[in-house]
């Protein structure tokens, strides 16, 4: 975690963030927010507010979002708490993204299970369109980043890009969803293989075969 | 006998069917709740005893045996006032190898909201806090929205399931850091601060989250909960050998035909499991290399050791192994083996919290050495200099990360030193060519 740096602050940041406050659907997620944790204990509440003010930044320059210092002194004096421990908690936690990034974040598994099942031609694929880890292509749309097993071992390999998934991978199908994405579809999230669901055996489950066309009640055979 | 359908607790597990109350009320969650709230917290604390269950989280304590550290009166505060308890229920699957927690949640939310009500009850807790993986984004969605469809139907929040107990649930995202899958690191970050783990003790039983009384529980080990309340503990205790009772979500991956996760009875031995679900091994048995059995905090073991040992946590350990998280990482002989554990010595040097020395210098040393061995640029001495520096970070540091990172490496130098010495005299010959 030691490789992540906070971006700088200068005057046309601030002049750029200064004025950041939420909107007011996000005022009322916020409140909502607080509300979860004890009267008293509402700095509990600083990872969903950054998850919350990340994404209002996004939906700003429609990119995944980031957290310019600016924001995050105005998480730090809506929980009354001091900046440094926003800043602490900022850059500690990897999903919240300390400089400028894309439209796309495509995260690749490489832990040993994706690796297993060809987490490197899944990269070397993304570096072929002119991916670079670490970085955003000139274009914006696309930041690349190797991540850390994200738990979707059993469909391996995958990357997720911003909220969903894609699972059970090989370089053509990434590609196929990355086009999709570039054109603006919404390619389907979740496995890619042909005739797989979730996670059950490729071909159909070997357990709860009822469940595939019913919603079964076992209870009756206890 | 092997398991049938009948006495599998996940049966939405693939998630074919939909996850919404109504669906999993058909499927028999949610019934008749406040019957086995009626039964007392004590009573549910001896059945869960007495069912053998095992905290499914990697570590396998009882999990009936923990729930009984909490205090039965609640301690007070400098003012008198008594303190609340707090279950929190460990939803940050991160170890590499696991992914049946996320399963549970997309698929059968409401089986972990009952058991949340069960388990919290049962340790006099007031509500219940789960912490999801930040990057579980979609499964935290359809956890949100079973919780608020449980609290319209009155299952949960003032007088849940009209049992007269107010108890509360309510999810937290994390951040993606695998750090706060430790139990005290999970408290802190649910606090709004650094994962970093606390020096134990005091244990959270005494003074977990906010300083309150408070356990802290994996995902599966509280959703099978409310099953077995319904069935009995000799139901459950039925399956697996004893001292490893029960049903388990395996999670199979690497080079098997077909990747899985699938529900099946403790102690199912290695082969039968890979046989009857997930296609044999790729290349068949004569290519099977080692395994990873437990997810990667575990040794691994070699090929003719695993194939007819039983998948329990007595089981693996009797193989220098453990049980983990049942998450079962299968390599066959087309695996670079060093590089393999290696990539595990870095996501240990990226997940390091780097609270403890030994373990944030040493995860990153580590790495290091393990990557020279890899390509064989290094001394046969340093195979040794690293086992034994493996075994200064090892017990060393505040949490497990630092033993997590160690074990992977210690087994591959116990099982596979030939293989690290053989890269290395490789290198040397070839060097010597060159320079003549």
């Amino acid at each position: 975690m030691a490789d992540r740096y906070i971006e700088p602050d200068t005057p046309e940041l601030r002049a750029r963030w200064g004025n950041f406050a939420w909107t007011p659907e996000n005022a009322e997620k916020a409140r909502d927010i607080v509300a979860r944790y004890p009267a008293g204990r509402q700095r509990s509440a600083v990872m969903p507010l950054l998850d919350l003010a990340q994404r209002q930044v996004g939906a700003e320059l429609n990119t995944q979002g980031w957290l310019p210092i600016p924001v995050m002194e105005y998480v730090a004096a809506y929980l009354d708490m001091p900046i440094i421990r926003v800043v602490e908690v900022a850059t500690f936690y990897t999903m919240y993204n300390i400089g400028p990034i894309g439209r796309f974040h495509v995260q690749v598994c490489g832990t040993t299970p994706c690796m297993l099942r060809g987490s490197d031609e899944i990269m070397a694929a993304c570096k072929a369109r002119g991916m670079k880890k670490g970085h955003t292509t000139e274009d914006g749309l696309w930041s690349l980043t190797e991540v850390e097993c994200m738990g979707n071992c059993s469909s391996a390999p995958m990357v997720q890009i911003n909220d969903d998934n894609y699972e059970d991978l090989k370089a053509e199908r990434l590609d196929a969803v990355l086009d999709a994405l570039a054109k603006g579809e919404t390619p389907r999230a979740g496995t890619q293989e042909p005739g797989r669901h979730t996670v059950e055996p490729l071909g159909g489950p070997t357990t709860l075969k009822e469940m595939v066309t019913e919603n079964h009640d076992y209870r009756g055979e206890w | 006998m092997s398991l049938q359908d009948k006495d599998r607790i996940f049966t939405n597990l693939y998630g074919y069917q939909p996850w919404n109350l109504a669906a999993a009320q058909a499927r028999g969650a949610w019934d008749n709740t406040k019957d086995i709230l009626a039964k007392g917290r004590d009573l549910i604390v001896e059945e869960i005893k007495a069912s053998g269950l095992r905290g499914r989280g990697g570590a396998g304590f009882p999990t009936g045996m923990k729930w009984s550290f909490m205090p039965k009166e609640p301690p007070k505060d400098h003012a008198g006032n008594p303190r609340p308890s707090f279950l929190v229920i460990n939803a940050d699957e991160s170890e590499p190898g696991s992914c049946k927690d996320r399963e549970i949640i997309r698929h059968d939310p409401h089986l972990l909201l009952e058991g949340a009500l069960v388990a919290g009850f049962a340790m006099g807790a007031r509500a219940a806090y789960i912490y999801i993986r930040g990057e579980y984004i979609r499964e935290a969605e359809v956890l949100f929205a079973a919780r608020d469809e449980a609290y319209a139907a009155g299952l949960l929040g003032k007088n849940a399931c009209g049992s007269g107990y107010d108890f509360d649930v309510f999810v937290h995202r994390g951040a993606g850091a695998y750090i706060c899958g430790e139990e005290t690191a999970m408290i802190e970050s649910l606090e709004g601060k650094k994962g970093q783990p606390r020096l134990k003790p005091p244990f959270p039983a005494g003074a977990g989250l906010y300083g309150c009384p408070t356990t802290v529980n994996n995902v599966e080990s509280i959703a099978v909960a409310p099953t077995i309340m319904r069935r009995g503990a000799s139901w459950f205790a039925s399956f697996g050998r004893e001292n490893n009772k029960g049903t388990k979500l395996f999670q199979i991956s690497g080079h098997v035909d077909k990747p899985c996760v699938v529900e099946e009875e403790m102690s199912i031995p290695f082969r039968e499991l890979i046989e009857k679900h997930c296609g044999g091994i790729r290349g068949g048995w004569d290519n099977l290399l080692a395994v990873i059995p437990g997810g990667s905090s575990v040794p691994l073991v070699p090929a003719a050791e695993i194939m007819d040992a039983p998948m329990d946590f007595d089981g693996l350990k009797a193989v220098g192994s453990g049980l983990g998280t049942a998450a079962v990482i299968v390599m066959d002989k087309s695996t670079d083996i060093v590089r393999a554990i290696s990539r595990l010595s870095y996501f240990y040097k990226h997940e390091s919290c780097g609270q403890c020395t030994p373990c944030r210098e040493g995860t990153g040393w580590m790495w290091r050495v393990m990557e020279r061995l890899r390509t064989g640029d290094a001394a046969v001495e340093e195979i040794d200099m690293l086992q034994q520096v493996t075994k200064q970070v090892e017990g060393h540091t505040i949490c497990a990360l630092g033993d997590a990172a160690a074990w992977p490496i210690q087994g591959l130098i116990r099982h596979f030193r030939p293989e690290i010495e053989r890269r290395i005299e490789e290198r040397l010959a070839n060097t010597a060519v060159a320079a003549e």
